[in-house]
C-alpha cells in the first residue's frame, strides 16, 4: 500500500524504537485490552444475572421489575390452565414451604408435572409472580439416578 | 456374572497401578522394556473394561435386575435397542463408557506411537492410566456399575422416555469419545514437558553440531515434528468426534424435545463446547509451531487446557453442580472430580513454568500481515469466546462465591459476546486462506480479498433488495459466509489452474489432485466452508423464525405461523402397537393431523403426536398408571433446505370424560389384569377420538434450520480429509531419524505452499524469493543432517532399509535430491508436497 509522505509522528516513534522495546509495548497493548474487555464481561455479567432464589427467600426479598431465578418443586394439586395462561405453584424443595404462585405462558417442557423440580425465571407483579415465556425448565428426575425417593415411597 | 464384572474392576485397578509405576520408571531408568510393560497395561485395561462392558449390557440385553444399575434405567417393556443404549443412562454406566473409550483411544494412540517417542510415550501412558484408574477406582468405590440386590426386582423403572430416541445410541458414545480423546493431546503435552525433550527445531548452529556426532544416544534431542504429528492427529480426531456430539445432541433437541430449539446455553452444553473451542485454537496454532517452531508455551497450554476443559465437562455432568436442563442428582462424584481437576491444574501449570526454557521460540512474527498473525488472532478470538462461555457457564458459582448469592446469566447474556466473536471467527475463515504464509504483501492480500468482497457485497445488495432487513447481524453473518465460500472458491480455483498449468492435467482432474495432495490445507477450507454453512443456518434459524403458540386448538380450527396457513383437521389417538419398527415402549399415543397450505395451495401434511408412558406408581390405579408416566413428544418436522416446518402437541387428557373413564377402570379392574387396562386404555383412545377436547400446539416455521446440519456434514467430511493418513505416512518407516524426515516432508510442503501462493498471487516476486532462498536453506540443513544418519548403520536399523524404501535410496545433497525427486513418481513424494515442488527445488 501506498505510504504517506509524512507519516504520523507516532509511527517515527515506533520506527525509531528498537524491536525488543517495541514488542513489550505491543504486549502491554494487548493485555491491556484484553484486561479491559474481561472486565466489561465480568461487570454485565454482574449486571445481567438474575438471582436464584427458593420460594421463601423470593416471598422474603423479591422487588418488582427485577427477574429472579425460581427453583422450586410443582405443589401437588396446583396446576391449571386458564385461557391459555399455566398457574402453577412452586413450594420450596426440602421443606415444601412457602408456595409463590407463577402465572407462566410459553413452552411446557414434557417431563413438567405435577410433584417436579422445576426453574423458572419470575418477575414480581403485584402480588403474583409472572413467569418470563419459554423459561421454564423441568429437571428430569431418573437421567442418571434412580427415581428420587418421595417417587420410591409412593410406589 | 457381577462378580465377573467387579473382578475386571479390581484388576484393573490393579493393572492401572502397576502400569503407571513401570512407565515412570521405564521412562527415568531408560528402559525400554518397562516402557513396553507399561504399554501392555493400558491394552491389558481395554481388554478388561471392555468385558466389563460386555457383562453389563449383557445384563441390559437380558433384564438382569439383579443390578441395580439394568434395575434402575431398564425394564423388561423398554425395547432392546433402547435397552442396550441404557447402559450409558445411568451414572455408574456413563463412568464405565468413560473408562472404557478412554482405554480404547489410548491403546490406540500409544499403538500407533509404539516405536516413537518412547520416553514421552512413557510418561503419557502413565497419565492415561492414571485416567482410567481414576474412573475405574469411582466405579470400585463410590457407583459400581456391577451392585446388586436381592431379592430381584421383577420389573425395572425402565428408560427415561426422553432418551429414547435413535441418537440415545451414537451420541452419548461420540461425545465421551470426544472427551476422552482430548486427554491424549493432554498425556503427550505433560509426557513431553516430563521428559524435557525440547520441542521445535533448535537453532540451526547447535542442533548441527549435536547431529554430527551422531554416534550418541539420541543424535535429535527434540520432539518437534514427531510430537505434533502424534498430537495433531489426535487432536483433530477429539476435535471431530466431540464436535460431532455436540451436534447430534443439537439436532435431538431440536427433532425429539417439545420445545423447538436446539441449543439453550445450558451448563452441560457449554461444558461441551469449551474443549471443543480451545481444541479448534490448538488445531490451528499448532501449524504455526510446525512450520515455524512459535507458540510453543501457547500451545502446549491449549492442549492441557484442552484436556483439563474435557474433564471439567464431565465433572460437570456427573457432579450437578449446576442447575441444567440435564438434570442430575447424587453430587458424590464432586469431590474426586475436583481433586483431579485440581491436580490437573497445577500440574500444568507447574510444567509449563519450569519448563519454560524448553519452550523457547524459534522464531519470530514475520509480519502482522502473514498468516501467523492471523491464525494468532482467531486463537485470540476462540479463546476469547470460550473465556466468555466458561465465564457465563460458571456464574452462579462465581456469584455465589463472590457476593454468596447464586445467580445466573441469561441467554441474551450469552448471545450479547458470542453473536460478535462469531461473526469475526467467520470472518477470519475466510480472511486466513488468502494471505500467505511468513509475509504477504498489501497489493497481494487486497487483489486475493477482492473475489471474496465482491461476493460479501453481492449478497449484501441482493437481501437488501429482497427486503432482508429485519436482522443486521444475520445479514452481516450471511455476507460473512458468502465472503467464505468467496475465497474458498477462489483458492479452490486459482490452485487448480497453477496445478492444471504445471502438470497438464485437464482442469476438473488437477482439482482433484490438488485436494488429494494437498489434504490438510483444503480439508481445512472445507471444514471453513461447512463452519459458514452451519452459521448461516443458525444466524437465519434464530433471526427469522415465526413461533405460533396454540394454546386451546380445536379440530376445525385453522392459525397461522409465518406464511403458513396450520388447519387441525382431525386428533389421532390410539395404543401404541408393539410391532411398530420406531416403538419406543409406550402404552399411548396421541396426536392430530395438520394440514399445512400457503396461500391456498397444499403444502404437506404434520403429524405431531405425545407418548404417554406407563408409571411405576401404583396410587394411579390399574389403568391410571398404564398412561401415568412421562409423557414425551413426537415432533412433526417438514424439513426441507429451505425451510423446517416444526410442529409438536400437547393434548389434554384431563377433561372430565377422560377421567371418568381412567376412574372406573381403577375400580373395576385388578392390576393382575393389564391386558383388560389396556382395553380400558383403548376405550380411553376412542373417548378421545370421539369428543377431542382442544389441545396445546407449537408450530414453527425455522428458515435455513437444515443448513446447520448440512454444514455439519460438510466440517465433518472436511475433518475426516484432513485426518486421512496421507501416502507418506503410510510409507514412513519409523527408524530413528524420523523427526527429520518429517521435518524434510514439511518443508517440501512449505516449499510447494509457497509455490502455490506465489502462483495464485499472494506473494511479491521479492518476499517469494526471500521466502524461497530461506526455506531452500532450511530443506538443505535438514537434507545435511539427515544424509549422515541415514547412512550410518548405527542410524538405520538393519531391515528398516530394503531395497525400494525412501530411506535407503536418499540421495545426499540437495542437487542430488532433485535429480531424483524428478524420477520419483508424483505419490513417492512427501504427501502435500505441492504441484510445484519439483520447481521449485531445481531453481
Amino acid at each position: 500500500m501506498p505510504r504517506s509522505a509524512n507519516p504520523p509522528r507516532v509511527f517515527e516513534i515506533l520506527g525509531a524504537m528498537n524491536p525488543a522495546r517495541k514488542r513489550t509495548i505491543r504486549l502491554v497493548v494487548a493485555l491491556s485490552v484484553a484486561v479491559l474487555l474481561a472486565s466489561a464481561l465480568i461487570y454485565t455479567s454482574f449486571n445481567a444475572d438474575s438471582p436464584a432464589l427458593t420460594p421463601s427467600e423470593l416471598l422474603r426479598e423479591a422487588q418488582p421489575g427485577r427477574s429472579y431465578q425460581l427453583t422450586g418443586t410443582v405443589v401437588l394439586g396446583s396446576v391449571r390452565h386458564e385461557d391459555g395462561v399455566l398457574h402453577f405453584d412452586v413450594a420450596d424443595r426440602a421443606t415444601g414451604a412457602a408456595a409463590v404462585p407463577v402465572a407462566y405462558t410459553g413452552t411446557v417442557p414434557d417431563p413438567f408435572r405435577e410433584g417436579r423440580e422445576i426453574i423458572v425465571t419470575v418477575q414480581k407483579d403485584g402480588t403474583g409472580y409472572t413467569g418470563e415465556p419459554n423459561s421454564l425448565i423441568t429437571k428430569c428426575p431418573s437421567k442418571y439416578t434412580v427415581a428420587p425417593p418421595s417417587e420410591k415411597q409412593n410406589a | 456374572m457381577a462378580l465377573l464384572g467387579h473382578a475386571c474392576l479390581v484388576l484393573a485397578l490393579i493393572v492401572c497401578a502397576y502400569g503407571i509405576a513401570v512407565s515412570i520408571y521405564g521412562a527415568r531408568s531408560d528402559r525400554a522394556e518397562l516402557s513396553l510393560a507399561g504399554r501392555r497395561s493400558v491394552y491389558a485395561l481395554a481388554a478388561l473394561l471392555t468385558v466389563g462392558m460386555l457383562v453389563l449390557e449383557v445384563a441390559f440385553a437380558g433384564s438382569d435386575f439383579a443390578f441395580n444399575a439394568v434395575a434402575d434405567t431398564s425394564s423388561r417393556t423398554t425395547p432392546l435397542f433402547y435397552r442396550l443404549a441404557a447402559l450409558w443412562s445411568s451414572q455408574e454406566g456413563s463412568l464405565l463408557l468413560w473408562a472404557w473409550l478412554l482405554s480404547l483411544w489410548s491403546s490406540l494412540a500409544l499403538f500407533l506411537t509404539r516405536r516413537r517417542l518412547r520416553e514421552v510415550a512413557s510418561y503419557a501412558q502413565a497419565i492415561l492410566l492414571g485416567f482410567g484408574g481414576f474412573f475405574v477406582s469411582l466405579m470400585v468405590f463410590y457407583a459400581d456399575p456391577f451392585a446388586t440386590t436381592s431379592p430381584v426386582p421383577s420389573e425395572g423403572d425402565g428408560l427415561d422416555p426422553l432418551l429414547r430416541f435413535p441418537t440415545m445410541m451414537i451420541h452419548p458414545p461420540m461425545l465421551y469419545s470426544g472427551y476422552t480423546l482430548c486427554t491424549i493431546p493432554f498425556a503427550f503435552a505433560a509426557g513431553a514437558l516430563l521428559a524435557k525433550r525440547r520441542f521445535g527445531p533448535h537453532p540451526p548452529g547447535a542442533a548441527n553440531r549435536r547431529s554430527a556426532s551422531a554416534g550418541g544416544r539420541d543424535p535429535i534431542p527434540q520432539i518437534d515434528g514427531e510430537w505434533i504429528a502424534v498430537v495433531r492427529r489426535f487432536a483433530i480426531a477429539s476435535w471431530l468426534l466431540l464436535g460431532t456430539g455436540i451436534l447430534l445432541g443439537a439436532s435431538w433437541s431440536f427433532s425429539e424435545l417439545g420445545w423447538g430449539g436446539y441449543w439453550a446455553w445450558d451448563a452441560v452444553e457449554n461444558a461441551s463446547l469449551l474443549p471443543w473451542l480451545t481444541g479448534t485454537a490448538f488445531l490451528h496454532s499448532l501449524m504455526i509451531q510446525e512450520r515455524r517452531g512459535m507458540l510453543k508455551v501457547w500451545n502446549v497450554s491449549l492442549a492441557l487446557a484442552t484436556g483439563t476443559l474435557a474433564i471439567m465437562g464431565t465433572f460437570l455432568v456427573r457432579s450437578g453442580i449446576l442447575d441444567s436442563i440435564h438434570a442430575f442428582g447424587g453430587a458424590t462424584l464432586g469431590v474426586p472430580f475436583l481433586v483431579l481437576i485440581a491436580l490437573m491444574l497445577a500440574g500444568s501449570i507447574y510444567l509449563v513454568v519450569s519448563r519454560r526454557a524448553l519452550l523457547a521460540s524459534a522464531h519470530r512474527l514475520d509480519s502482522l500481515l502473514s498468516r501467523e498473525a492471523f491464525f494468532l488472532f482467531n486463537n485470540l478470538v476462540l479463546v476469547g469466546l470460550a473465556f466468555v462461555i466458561f465465564w457465563g457457564t460458571w456464574f452462579p458459582k462465581i456469584s455465589e462465591a463472590l457476593t454468596g448469592q447464586d445467580a445466573s446469566v441469561g441467554v441474551p447474556w450469552f448471545d450479547r459476546y458470542t453473536v460478535p466473536l462469531a461473526l469475526i471467527l467467520v470472518l477470519l475463515s475466510g480472511i486466513g486462506p488468502v494471505i500467505a504464509w511468513r509475509r504477504a504483501t498489501p497489493r497481494g492480500v487486497l487483489a486475493n480479498l477482492a473475489i471474496p468482497v465482491a461476493a460479501g457485497l453481492l449478497t449484501l445488495t441482493v437481501l437488501l433488495a429482497a427486503g432482508v432487513t429485519k436482522s443486521p447481524t444475520a445479514l452481516i453473518m450471511f455476507c460473512c459466509a458468502a465472503f467464505v465460500l468467496g475465497s474458498v472458491a477462489q483458492e479452490l480455483w486459482r490452485g487448480s489452474r497453477v496445478r492444471a498449468r504445471a502438470s497438464g492435467q485437464p482442469p476438473p482432474l488437477a482439482l482433484f489432485g490438488l485436494i488429494a495432495r494437498n489434504r490438510r490445507r483444503y480439508g481445512g477450507y472445507i471444514v471453513h466452508v461447512g463452519m459458514a454453512a452451519l452459521f448461516v443456518g443458525v444466524a437465519a434459524s434464530s433471526s427469522f423464525q415465526h413461533v405460533t403458540q396454540l394454546l386451546s386448538f380445536s379440530p376445525g380450527q385453522s392459525a397461522r405461523v409465518g406464511a403458513y396457513t396450520v388447519r387441525y383437521v382431525r386428533p389421532t389417538a390410539a395404543l401404541t402397537p408393539h410391532d411398530d419398527p420406531t416403538h419406543t415402549g409406550s402404552t399411548l399415543n396421541i396426536g392430530a393431523v395438520l394440514r399445512v397450505t400457503k396461500n391456498g395451495r397444499y403444502v404437506t401434511t404434520l403429524r405431531p403426536s405425545e407418548d404417554f408412558y406407563e408409571s411405576l406408581e401404583e396410587s394411579q390405579g390399574s389403568v391410571g398408571h398404564l398412561i401415568g408416566g412421562q409423557a414425551v413428544s413426537n415432533v412433526g418436522i417438514d424439513a426441507s433446505l429451505t425451510r423446517d416446518l416444526w410442529s409438536a402437541i400437547q393434548p389434554e387428557i384431563d377433561t372430565p370424560r377422560l377421567k371418568r373413564i381412567i376412574k372406573v377402570g381403577n375400580e373395576t379392574i385388578p392390576f393382575s389384569r393389564p391386558d383388560e387396562g389396556l382395553f380400558a386404555i383403548d376405550f380411553f383412545a376412542h373417548e378421545y377420538l370421539q369428543h377431542p377436547p382442544p389441545a396445546q400446539f407449537r408450530l414453527e416455521d425455522s428458515p435455513l434450520i437444515m443448513w446447520i446440519w448440512i454444514g455439519g456434514l460438510i466440517v465433518f467430511a472436511g475433518g475426516l480429509l484432513v485426518l486421512s493418513p496421507s501416502p507418506a505416512a503410510l510409507r514412513r518407516r519409523f527408524t530413528r531419524p524420523v523427526s527429520l524426515e518429517l521435518a524434510r516432508e514439511l518443508k517440501y510442503r512449505e516449499l510447494g505452499e509457497l509455490e502455490l501462493d506465489y502462483g495464485t498471487g499472494k506473494l511479491s516476486r521479492a518476499d517469494y524469493e526471500a521466502t524461497k532462498a530461506a526455506l531452500r536453506a532450511e530443506a538443505l540443513e535438514i537434507l545435511d543432517r539427515l544424509e549422515p544418519l541415514l547412512e550410518s548403520p548405527t542410524g538405520s536399523p538393519t531391515g528398516q532399509d530394503g531395497p525400494g524404501s525412501p530411506a535407503s535410496d536418499r540421495p545426499k545433497p540437495l542437487p542430488g535430491l532433485l535429480q531424483q525427486q524428478d524420477g520419483v513418481p508424483d505419490e513417492q513424494q512427501g504427501e502435500e508436497d505441492g504441484p510445484a515442488v519439483e520447481v521449485a527445488l531445481h531453481q
